[in-house]
Protein backbone atom coordinates (compact mmCIF):
# COMPACT_ATOMS: atom_id res chain seq x y z
CA UNK A 1 0.00 0.00 0.00
CA UNK A 2 1.36 3.22 -0.79
CA UNK A 3 1.47 5.99 1.86
CA UNK A 4 -0.73 8.39 2.51
CA UNK A 5 -0.27 11.93 3.05
CA UNK A 6 -2.64 14.64 4.13
CA UNK A 7 -2.68 17.81 2.17
CA UNK A 8 -4.56 20.49 3.26
CA UNK A 9 -7.26 22.71 0.87
CA UNK A 10 -7.58 26.38 1.88
CA UNK A 11 -8.90 27.87 3.72
CA UNK A 12 -6.96 30.47 1.48
CA UNK A 13 -6.51 29.36 -1.96
CA UNK A 14 -6.09 30.74 -5.31
CA UNK A 15 -9.46 28.95 -6.81
CA UNK A 16 -11.81 29.57 -3.85
CA UNK A 17 -13.24 33.06 -3.36
CA UNK A 18 -14.05 32.02 -0.14
CA UNK A 19 -12.90 30.06 2.61
CA UNK A 20 -13.50 26.29 3.37
CA UNK A 21 -10.81 23.99 4.58
CA UNK A 22 -10.57 20.28 3.40
CA UNK A 23 -8.01 18.07 4.26
CA UNK A 24 -7.24 15.64 1.71
CA UNK A 25 -5.75 12.06 2.40
CA UNK A 26 -4.02 11.50 -0.53
CA UNK A 27 -2.58 8.06 -1.81
CA UNK A 28 -0.33 8.79 -4.54
CA UNK A 29 -2.40 11.13 -7.14
CA UNK A 30 -5.92 9.73 -5.27
CA UNK A 31 -7.52 11.24 -2.95
CA UNK A 32 -8.40 8.49 -0.09
CA UNK A 33 -10.96 10.67 1.89
CA UNK A 34 -11.62 14.16 2.59
CA UNK A 35 -12.37 15.77 5.60
CA UNK A 36 -14.02 19.24 6.26
CA UNK A 37 -13.81 22.17 8.56
CA UNK A 38 -15.96 24.57 8.82
CA UNK A 39 -16.66 27.86 10.48
CA UNK A 40 -14.30 30.76 9.06
CA UNK A 41 -17.47 32.57 7.53
CA UNK A 42 -19.56 31.81 10.71
CA UNK A 43 -21.75 35.06 11.54
CA UNK A 44 -24.55 33.21 13.96
CA UNK A 45 -27.01 35.48 12.06
CA UNK A 46 -29.90 33.19 13.13
CA UNK A 47 -30.20 34.69 16.62
CA UNK A 48 -30.25 38.03 15.53
CA UNK A 49 -33.77 37.22 15.26
CA UNK A 50 -33.82 38.10 19.15
CA UNK A 51 -32.29 41.32 18.85
CA UNK A 52 -33.95 42.92 15.39
CA UNK A 53 -37.50 42.99 14.54
CA UNK A 54 -38.99 40.83 11.87
CA UNK A 55 -39.55 43.09 9.50
CA UNK A 56 -35.64 44.95 9.72
CA UNK A 57 -34.54 41.36 9.60
CA UNK A 58 -35.31 41.08 6.04
CA UNK A 59 -32.62 43.03 5.69
CA UNK A 60 -30.53 40.14 7.46
CA UNK A 61 -31.91 37.67 5.79
CA UNK A 62 -30.94 39.45 2.36
CA UNK A 63 -26.92 38.95 3.58
CA UNK A 64 -27.00 35.46 4.20
CA UNK A 65 -25.31 35.20 1.24
CA UNK A 66 -24.68 37.68 -1.69
CA UNK A 67 -24.61 35.70 -4.59
CA UNK A 68 -28.46 34.67 -4.08
CA UNK A 69 -29.20 37.43 -1.89
CA UNK A 70 -32.96 38.27 -3.40
CA UNK A 71 -33.97 34.86 -2.79
CA UNK A 72 -33.07 34.47 0.58
CA UNK A 73 -34.61 37.65 1.59
CA UNK A 74 -37.66 37.21 -0.49
CA UNK A 75 -37.95 33.63 1.15
CA UNK A 76 -37.64 34.67 4.62
CA UNK A 77 -40.22 37.02 3.76
CA UNK A 78 -42.56 34.57 2.43
CA UNK A 79 -42.75 32.53 5.46
CA UNK A 80 -43.49 35.40 7.57
CA UNK A 81 -46.18 36.39 5.39
CA UNK A 82 -48.18 32.92 5.36
CA UNK A 83 -47.90 33.07 9.30
CA UNK A 84 -49.02 36.20 9.45
CA UNK A 85 -51.92 35.43 6.29
CA UNK A 86 -51.23 37.98 4.35
CA UNK A 87 -51.76 37.68 0.62
CA UNK A 88 -49.50 40.11 -1.21
CA UNK A 89 -50.71 42.11 -4.01
CA UNK A 90 -50.41 39.85 -7.30
CA UNK A 91 -47.60 42.82 -8.73
CA UNK A 92 -45.03 41.87 -6.05
CA UNK A 93 -45.58 38.64 -6.55
CA UNK A 94 -44.43 38.67 -10.60
CA UNK A 95 -41.89 41.17 -9.96
CA UNK A 96 -40.50 39.02 -6.98
CA UNK A 97 -40.34 36.07 -9.74
CA UNK A 98 -38.88 39.05 -12.25
CA UNK A 99 -36.05 39.54 -9.76
CA UNK A 100 -35.29 36.04 -8.64
CA UNK A 101 -34.85 34.68 -12.25
CA UNK A 102 -32.42 37.47 -13.11
CA UNK A 103 -30.63 36.40 -9.77
CA UNK A 104 -30.75 33.07 -10.92
CA UNK A 105 -29.10 34.22 -14.45
CA UNK A 106 -26.48 35.85 -12.77
CA UNK A 107 -25.39 33.59 -10.34
CA UNK A 108 -25.40 31.01 -13.53
CA UNK A 109 -23.18 33.52 -15.56
CA UNK A 110 -20.77 34.02 -12.30
CA UNK A 111 -20.58 29.73 -11.84
CA UNK A 112 -19.47 29.58 -15.18
CA UNK A 113 -16.41 31.84 -15.01
CA UNK A 114 -15.05 30.65 -11.66
CA UNK A 115 -15.43 27.27 -13.20
CA UNK A 116 -13.24 28.08 -16.35
CA UNK A 117 -10.97 29.56 -14.05
CA UNK A 118 -10.87 25.94 -12.21
CA UNK A 119 -9.41 24.59 -14.88
CA UNK A 120 -7.28 27.39 -15.91
CA UNK A 121 -9.10 28.98 -18.79
CA UNK A 122 -9.11 32.25 -17.66
CA UNK A 123 -9.91 34.02 -20.98
CA UNK A 124 -13.52 31.73 -21.06
CA UNK A 125 -13.71 33.11 -16.77
CA UNK A 126 -13.25 36.97 -18.31
CA UNK A 127 -15.83 36.36 -21.27
CA UNK A 128 -18.51 34.92 -18.66
CA UNK A 129 -18.14 37.78 -16.28
CA UNK A 130 -17.78 40.44 -19.11
CA UNK A 131 -21.53 39.39 -20.04
CA UNK A 132 -22.59 39.00 -16.24
CA UNK A 133 -22.15 42.88 -15.97
CA UNK A 134 -24.89 43.33 -18.62
CA UNK A 135 -27.40 41.19 -16.09
CA UNK A 136 -25.93 43.25 -13.15
CA UNK A 137 -27.24 46.31 -15.25
CA UNK A 138 -30.79 45.10 -15.37
CA UNK A 139 -30.64 44.49 -12.18
CA UNK A 140 -29.36 47.62 -10.92
CA UNK A 141 -31.97 49.67 -12.63
CA UNK A 142 -34.78 47.87 -11.38
CA UNK A 143 -33.87 47.07 -7.99
CA UNK A 144 -30.85 50.21 -7.30
CA UNK A 145 -28.06 47.20 -6.00
CA UNK A 146 -25.88 45.10 -7.95
CA UNK A 147 -25.16 42.15 -5.57
CA UNK A 148 -27.51 42.85 -2.59
CA UNK A 149 -31.03 44.35 -4.27
CA UNK A 150 -32.60 45.67 -1.33
CA UNK A 151 -36.15 44.61 -3.08
CA UNK A 152 -37.61 42.41 -0.75
CA UNK A 153 -40.18 43.27 1.75
CA UNK A 154 -42.63 41.46 4.67
CA UNK A 155 -45.90 42.21 2.33
CA UNK A 156 -44.32 42.97 -0.90
CA UNK A 157 -41.61 44.56 -2.61
CA UNK A 158 -39.67 47.83 -1.47
CA UNK A 159 -39.84 49.25 -4.84
CA UNK A 160 -41.77 49.52 -7.72
CA UNK A 161 -40.56 49.55 -11.42
CA UNK A 162 -41.62 51.44 -14.18
CA UNK A 163 -43.94 49.80 -16.68
CA UNK A 164 -41.13 51.39 -19.29
CA UNK A 165 -38.49 50.15 -17.68
CA UNK A 166 -39.96 46.91 -17.73
CA UNK A 167 -40.38 46.89 -21.60
CA UNK A 168 -37.42 47.69 -22.33
CA UNK A 169 -35.44 44.93 -20.43
CA UNK A 170 -36.30 42.16 -22.80
CA UNK A 171 -34.32 43.80 -25.67
CA UNK A 172 -31.03 43.98 -23.47
CA UNK A 173 -32.01 40.26 -21.96
CA UNK A 174 -31.70 39.33 -25.95
CA UNK A 175 -28.40 41.35 -26.53
CA UNK A 176 -26.98 39.30 -23.40
CA UNK A 177 -28.53 35.88 -24.14
CA UNK A 178 -26.89 36.17 -27.99
CA UNK A 179 -23.68 36.60 -26.97
CA UNK A 180 -23.78 34.36 -24.35
CA UNK A 181 -24.75 31.35 -27.25
CA UNK A 182 -21.13 31.87 -28.19
CA UNK A 183 -19.51 30.80 -24.52
CA UNK A 184 -21.83 28.19 -24.20
CA UNK A 185 -20.87 26.41 -27.39
CA UNK A 186 -17.43 27.09 -25.86
CA UNK A 187 -18.66 24.60 -22.46
CA UNK A 188 -20.61 22.44 -24.91
CA UNK A 189 -17.88 21.73 -27.56
CA UNK A 190 -14.31 22.23 -27.10
CA UNK A 191 -12.16 19.51 -26.43
CA UNK A 192 -10.15 20.32 -23.78
CA UNK A 193 -13.37 21.35 -21.97
CA UNK A 194 -14.51 18.50 -21.89
CA UNK A 195 -11.53 16.53 -20.97
CA UNK A 196 -11.52 17.79 -17.82
CA UNK A 197 -15.39 17.63 -16.98
CA UNK A 198 -16.69 14.54 -18.56
CA UNK A 199 -16.67 11.67 -16.18
CA UNK A 200 -14.97 13.80 -13.33
CA UNK A 201 -16.63 13.57 -10.14
CA UNK A 202 -19.37 10.75 -10.81
CA UNK A 203 -22.81 11.11 -8.68
CA UNK A 204 -25.06 8.31 -9.45
CA UNK A 205 -28.68 8.87 -8.67
CA UNK A 206 -28.96 6.72 -5.75
CA UNK A 207 -26.27 8.30 -3.97
CA UNK A 208 -27.26 12.00 -5.03
CA UNK A 209 -31.19 11.09 -4.28
CA UNK A 210 -29.62 9.21 -0.38
CA UNK A 211 -26.75 11.68 0.84
CA UNK A 212 -29.39 14.42 0.08
CA UNK A 213 -28.16 16.52 -2.84
CA UNK A 214 -30.14 19.41 -3.94
CA UNK A 215 -30.55 21.66 -7.05
CA UNK A 216 -28.20 21.26 -10.43
CA UNK A 217 -26.47 18.55 -8.45
CA UNK A 218 -29.86 16.06 -7.78
CA UNK A 219 -30.95 17.00 -11.46
CA UNK A 220 -27.49 16.30 -13.31
CA UNK A 221 -27.90 13.25 -11.30
CA UNK A 222 -31.02 12.41 -13.04
CA UNK A 223 -33.63 13.55 -10.23
CA UNK A 224 -36.27 15.82 -11.65
CA UNK A 225 -36.74 17.68 -8.53
CA UNK A 226 -37.44 21.74 -8.38
CA UNK A 227 -39.18 23.61 -5.81
CA UNK A 228 -40.34 26.05 -8.41
CA UNK A 229 -43.50 23.22 -9.36
CA UNK A 230 -44.64 24.25 -5.91
CA UNK A 231 -45.56 27.57 -7.34
CA UNK A 232 -44.22 30.46 -4.96
CA UNK A 233 -44.53 33.72 -5.82
CA UNK A 234 -45.78 33.65 -9.54
CA UNK A 235 -44.70 30.20 -10.47
CA UNK A 236 -47.83 29.05 -10.18
CA UNK A 237 -48.82 30.74 -13.42
CA UNK A 238 -45.54 29.68 -15.21
CA UNK A 239 -45.24 26.53 -16.41
CA UNK A 240 -41.46 25.24 -15.44
CA UNK A 241 -40.12 22.12 -16.45
CA UNK A 242 -37.37 20.90 -14.10
CA UNK A 243 -33.94 20.46 -16.84
CA UNK A 244 -32.17 17.03 -15.91
CA UNK A 245 -29.17 15.45 -16.83
CA UNK A 246 -28.38 11.72 -16.81
CA UNK A 247 -24.98 11.50 -17.06
CA UNK A 248 -23.74 13.05 -12.95
CA UNK A 249 -20.59 13.83 -13.88
CA UNK A 250 -18.97 17.80 -13.57
CA UNK A 251 -20.26 18.25 -17.49
CA UNK A 252 -23.80 17.05 -16.60
CA UNK A 253 -23.65 19.82 -13.67
CA UNK A 254 -22.60 21.96 -16.43
CA UNK A 255 -25.19 21.73 -18.90
CA UNK A 256 -28.01 21.67 -16.23
CA UNK A 257 -26.63 24.93 -15.43
CA UNK A 258 -26.16 26.38 -18.98
CA UNK A 259 -29.81 25.34 -20.05
CA UNK A 260 -30.59 26.85 -16.56
CA UNK A 261 -30.06 30.11 -18.18
CA UNK A 262 -31.58 29.76 -21.12
CA UNK A 263 -34.87 28.64 -19.23
CA UNK A 264 -34.64 31.56 -17.16
CA UNK A 265 -34.22 33.85 -19.99
CA UNK A 266 -37.73 32.27 -21.21
CA UNK A 267 -39.12 32.42 -17.73
CA UNK A 268 -38.47 35.97 -18.15
CA UNK A 269 -39.66 36.84 -21.53
CA UNK A 270 -43.22 35.15 -20.21
CA UNK A 271 -43.09 37.39 -17.01
CA UNK A 272 -42.16 41.41 -18.38
CA UNK A 273 -45.08 41.57 -20.44
CA UNK A 274 -47.53 39.91 -18.34
CA UNK A 275 -46.37 41.76 -14.66
CA UNK A 276 -50.28 43.34 -13.68
CA UNK A 277 -50.78 47.01 -13.10
CA UNK A 278 -51.74 47.30 -9.07
CA UNK A 279 -49.78 48.12 -5.56
CA UNK A 280 -46.47 46.52 -4.73
CA UNK A 281 -47.08 46.74 -0.98
CA UNK A 282 -49.34 46.29 2.04
CA UNK A 283 -49.87 47.64 5.08
CA UNK A 284 -48.84 44.99 8.11
CA UNK A 285 -50.71 45.50 11.03
CA UNK A 286 -49.94 43.13 13.88
CA UNK A 287 -46.88 40.23 14.44
CA UNK A 288 -46.30 36.93 13.47
CA UNK A 289 -47.87 34.12 15.84
CA UNK A 290 -47.30 30.85 14.16
CA UNK A 291 -44.73 28.77 12.89
CA UNK A 292 -44.14 27.56 9.17
CA UNK A 293 -41.50 26.26 6.69
CA UNK A 294 -41.46 28.40 3.35
CA UNK A 295 -39.63 25.70 0.18
CA UNK A 296 -38.07 27.95 -2.70
CA UNK A 297 -35.39 26.93 -5.20
CA UNK A 298 -32.38 29.31 -5.28
CA UNK A 299 -29.62 29.13 -8.13
CA UNK A 300 -27.98 26.28 -5.86
CA UNK A 301 -30.84 23.76 -5.19
CA UNK A 302 -33.55 23.82 -2.53
CA UNK A 303 -33.52 25.99 0.62
CA UNK A 304 -35.60 26.38 3.64
CA UNK A 305 -36.32 28.69 5.96
CA UNK A 306 -38.39 27.90 9.30
CA UNK A 307 -39.96 30.91 10.99
CA UNK A 308 -41.64 31.17 14.78
CA UNK A 309 -43.03 33.92 16.02
CA UNK A 310 -44.62 34.28 19.87
CA UNK A 311 -47.03 37.15 18.39
CA UNK A 312 -44.23 39.81 19.74
CA UNK A 313 -42.30 41.83 17.09
CA UNK A 314 -39.62 39.59 17.81
CA UNK A 315 -39.32 36.06 16.20
CA UNK A 316 -38.78 33.00 18.56
CA UNK A 317 -36.06 31.41 15.91
CA UNK A 318 -35.67 31.20 12.51
CA UNK A 319 -33.41 28.80 10.78
CA UNK A 320 -32.07 28.20 7.31
CA UNK A 321 -31.24 25.08 5.34
CA UNK A 322 -28.80 26.45 2.64
CA UNK A 323 -28.54 24.49 -0.54
CA UNK A 324 -24.67 24.31 -0.29
CA UNK A 325 -25.13 22.66 3.29
CA UNK A 326 -27.27 20.21 1.79
CA UNK A 327 -24.54 19.24 -0.62
CA UNK A 328 -21.47 18.78 1.03
CA UNK A 329 -22.09 15.48 2.11
CA UNK A 330 -22.35 14.48 -2.06
CA UNK A 331 -18.93 16.55 -2.49
CA UNK A 332 -17.42 14.35 0.26
CA UNK A 333 -18.38 11.21 -1.95
CA UNK A 334 -18.08 12.31 -4.69
CA UNK A 335 -14.47 13.35 -3.90
CA UNK A 336 -13.14 10.11 -2.81
CA UNK A 337 -11.23 8.41 -5.37
CA UNK A 338 -10.77 11.27 -7.51
CA UNK A 339 -7.78 12.92 -8.72
CA UNK A 340 -6.10 15.29 -6.71
CA UNK A 341 -5.64 17.64 -9.71
CA UNK A 342 -8.96 17.26 -10.16
CA UNK A 343 -10.30 18.41 -6.41
CA UNK A 344 -11.02 22.23 -7.42
CA UNK A 345 -13.23 21.68 -10.24
CA UNK A 346 -15.24 19.00 -8.32
CA UNK A 347 -15.33 21.22 -5.34
CA UNK A 348 -16.43 24.16 -7.96
CA UNK A 349 -19.26 22.29 -9.61
CA UNK A 350 -21.41 22.10 -6.52
CA UNK A 351 -21.25 25.46 -6.76
CA UNK A 352 -19.85 26.36 -3.01
CA UNK A 353 -21.47 29.30 -1.76
CA UNK A 354 -19.92 29.44 1.94
CA UNK A 355 -21.27 32.28 3.18
CA UNK A 356 -24.76 30.56 2.74
CA UNK A 357 -23.80 27.15 3.96
CA UNK A 358 -21.95 28.78 7.67
CA UNK A 359 -24.41 31.60 7.92
CA UNK B 1 1.77 58.92 -15.17
CA UNK B 2 3.53 59.00 -11.81
CA UNK B 3 0.57 57.53 -9.73
CA UNK B 4 1.31 53.44 -11.12
CA UNK B 5 4.71 53.57 -10.87
CA UNK B 6 4.68 50.05 -9.58
CA UNK B 7 2.18 47.67 -10.25
CA UNK B 8 0.83 46.54 -7.24
CA UNK B 9 -0.39 42.60 -6.93
CA UNK B 10 -3.68 42.38 -4.30
CA UNK B 11 -4.57 39.28 -2.46
CA UNK B 12 -7.81 38.95 -1.69
CA UNK B 13 -9.60 37.14 1.31
CA UNK B 14 -13.12 36.62 3.11
CA UNK B 15 -12.81 37.46 6.84
CA UNK B 16 -16.69 36.41 7.38
CA UNK B 17 -18.43 38.20 4.65
CA UNK B 18 -21.94 37.74 3.12
CA UNK B 19 -20.25 37.02 -0.74
CA UNK B 20 -21.41 40.69 -1.77
CA UNK B 21 -17.81 42.14 -1.92
CA UNK B 22 -15.84 39.04 -2.81
CA UNK B 23 -17.51 39.05 -5.98
CA UNK B 24 -17.34 42.57 -5.99
CA UNK B 25 -13.39 42.44 -5.77
CA UNK B 26 -13.50 39.39 -8.66
CA UNK B 27 -16.11 41.55 -10.65
CA UNK B 28 -12.92 44.98 -10.35
CA UNK B 29 -10.70 42.02 -12.41
CA UNK B 30 -13.10 41.42 -15.35
CA UNK B 31 -13.68 43.24 -18.36
CA UNK B 32 -16.16 45.86 -17.29
CA UNK B 33 -13.57 47.61 -14.58
CA UNK B 34 -10.42 45.59 -15.54
CA UNK B 35 -7.57 46.55 -13.55
CA UNK B 36 -5.48 44.08 -14.85
CA UNK B 37 -4.87 46.75 -17.77
CA UNK B 38 -3.08 48.42 -14.97
CA UNK B 39 -1.00 45.32 -14.19
CA UNK B 40 -3.07 44.89 -10.98
CA UNK B 41 -3.10 40.49 -10.31
CA UNK B 42 -4.79 38.77 -8.11
CA UNK B 43 -2.45 36.48 -6.67
CA UNK B 44 -3.15 33.32 -4.60
CA UNK B 45 -0.13 33.88 -2.29
CA UNK B 46 0.67 36.00 0.21
CA UNK B 47 4.63 36.07 -0.28
CA UNK B 48 3.95 37.75 -3.70
CA UNK B 49 1.19 40.17 -2.83
CA UNK B 50 1.30 44.26 -1.88
CA UNK B 51 -2.31 44.91 -1.16
CA UNK B 52 -4.58 42.78 1.31
CA UNK B 53 -8.16 43.53 0.64
CA UNK B 54 -10.30 41.48 3.31
CA UNK B 55 -13.80 41.55 2.94
CA UNK B 56 -16.33 40.76 6.17
CA UNK B 57 -15.41 41.28 9.79
CA UNK B 58 -12.88 38.84 12.32
CA UNK B 59 -14.71 35.73 13.85
CA UNK B 60 -12.62 33.60 16.22
CA UNK B 61 -11.53 31.26 13.44
CA UNK B 62 -10.98 33.37 10.69
CA UNK B 63 -8.53 35.80 13.03
CA UNK B 64 -5.70 33.30 12.92
CA UNK B 65 -6.10 32.80 9.25
CA UNK B 66 -5.72 36.54 8.68
CA UNK B 67 -2.78 37.20 10.70
CA UNK B 68 -0.99 34.49 9.19
CA UNK B 69 -1.69 36.52 5.71
CA UNK B 70 -0.85 39.73 7.08
CA UNK B 71 2.97 38.48 8.65
CA UNK B 72 3.70 35.99 5.45
CA UNK B 73 3.70 39.47 3.37
CA UNK B 74 6.72 41.39 2.71
CA UNK B 75 7.37 45.13 3.47
CA UNK B 76 6.09 47.11 2.70
CA UNK B 77 1.84 46.14 2.97
CA UNK B 78 -1.55 47.72 2.97
CA UNK B 79 -4.28 46.79 3.75
CA UNK B 80 -7.52 47.60 2.47
CA UNK B 81 -10.70 46.67 4.72
CA UNK B 82 -13.75 46.35 1.57
CA UNK B 83 -17.20 46.96 3.06
CA UNK B 84 -18.88 48.43 5.89
CA UNK B 85 -18.57 44.70 7.54
CA UNK B 86 -14.30 44.92 7.39
CA UNK B 87 -14.89 48.49 8.51
CA UNK B 88 -16.90 48.20 11.94
CA UNK B 89 -18.25 45.12 11.72
CA UNK B 90 -21.36 46.27 9.78
CA UNK B 91 -24.98 44.81 10.01
CA UNK B 92 -23.33 41.71 11.64
CA UNK B 93 -21.57 43.69 14.51
CA UNK B 94 -24.36 42.63 17.21
CA UNK B 95 -23.73 38.68 16.15
CA UNK B 96 -22.43 36.68 19.18
CA UNK B 97 -19.62 35.32 16.79
CA UNK B 98 -18.26 38.77 15.38
CA UNK B 99 -14.86 40.15 17.09
CA UNK B 100 -15.59 43.22 15.23
CA UNK B 101 -14.09 45.13 12.07
CA UNK B 102 -10.74 44.09 10.78
CA UNK B 103 -8.97 46.49 12.66
CA UNK B 104 -9.65 44.52 15.84
CA UNK B 105 -6.87 41.92 14.61
CA UNK B 106 -4.65 43.45 11.77
CA UNK B 107 -3.51 47.44 11.70
CA UNK B 108 -5.93 48.59 8.61
CA UNK B 109 -4.75 51.25 6.48
CA UNK B 110 -7.76 52.00 4.21
CA UNK B 111 -11.46 51.73 4.78
CA UNK B 112 -13.43 51.13 1.55
CA UNK B 113 -17.46 51.89 2.77
CA UNK B 114 -20.59 50.46 1.20
CA UNK B 115 -22.66 47.70 1.37
CA UNK B 116 -22.03 45.81 -0.75
CA UNK B 117 -18.93 47.92 -1.88
CA UNK B 118 -19.36 49.03 -5.61
CA UNK B 119 -16.11 47.93 -7.77
CA UNK B 120 -15.55 51.78 -8.05
CA UNK B 121 -15.10 52.53 -4.95
CA UNK B 122 -12.75 49.53 -4.19
CA UNK B 123 -10.52 50.45 -7.43
CA UNK B 124 -10.46 54.00 -5.46
CA UNK B 125 -9.41 52.40 -2.44
CA UNK B 126 -6.46 50.43 -4.20
CA UNK B 127 -5.17 53.55 -6.32
CA UNK B 128 -5.59 55.63 -2.35
CA UNK B 129 -3.24 51.73 -1.54
CA UNK B 130 -0.79 52.69 -4.03
CA UNK B 131 -0.08 56.43 -3.15
CA UNK B 132 0.61 54.98 0.67
CA UNK B 133 2.55 51.96 -0.55
CA UNK B 134 4.90 54.23 -2.10
CA UNK B 135 5.31 56.07 0.74
CA UNK B 136 5.96 53.18 3.28
CA UNK B 137 8.59 52.00 0.52
CA UNK B 138 10.63 55.57 0.96
CA UNK B 139 10.16 55.42 4.52
CA UNK B 140 11.70 52.01 4.78
CA UNK B 141 14.42 53.12 2.61
CA UNK B 142 15.53 55.84 5.01
CA UNK B 143 15.49 53.77 7.63
CA UNK B 144 17.42 51.01 6.33
CA UNK B 145 19.96 53.99 5.07
CA UNK B 146 19.51 54.97 9.23
CA UNK B 147 20.68 51.50 10.45
CA UNK B 148 23.30 50.16 7.55
CA UNK B 149 26.44 50.88 8.94
CA UNK B 150 29.13 52.69 7.00
CA UNK B 151 31.04 50.70 4.72
CA UNK B 152 34.54 50.66 5.59
CA UNK B 153 37.37 48.74 3.71
CA UNK B 154 38.48 46.54 6.65
CA UNK B 155 37.85 42.89 6.29
CA UNK B 156 37.75 41.28 10.05
CA UNK B 157 40.06 38.99 10.41
CA UNK B 158 39.77 35.55 12.10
Amino acid sequence: MANRTVIPFGPQHPVLPEPIHLDLVIEDEHVVEAIPSFGFIHRGLEKLVEKKDFTEFTFIAERICGICSYIHGMGYCQAVETVMGLEIPERAKWLRTMWSELSRIHSHMMWLGLLADAFGFENLFMACWRLREGILDVIEETSGGRVIFGAAKVGGCRRDVPDDLLARIPAQLNAVEDELRAITNVFRDDFSVRQRLCGVGLLSRNDAYDLGAVGPMLRASGVAQDSRLDGYAAYDKIAVEPIVEESGDCWGRTMVRIREIYQSFDILRHVLPNVPPGPVDMKITGAPKGEFFARLEQPRGEVIYYVKGNGTKFLDRFRVRTPTFANIPPLLKMLQGCQLADVPVIVLTIDPCISCAER
Amino acid sequence: MNLFRKSPWIIHYDGASCNGCDIEVLACLTPRYDVERLGIINTGNPKHADILLITGYINEQSQPVVRTIYEQMPDPKVVVAVGICASSGGIFRDCYNTKGGVDSTIPVDIYVPGCAARPESIMDGVVQALDLLERKRKEKKTRRRAIAPTPTSEVPTP
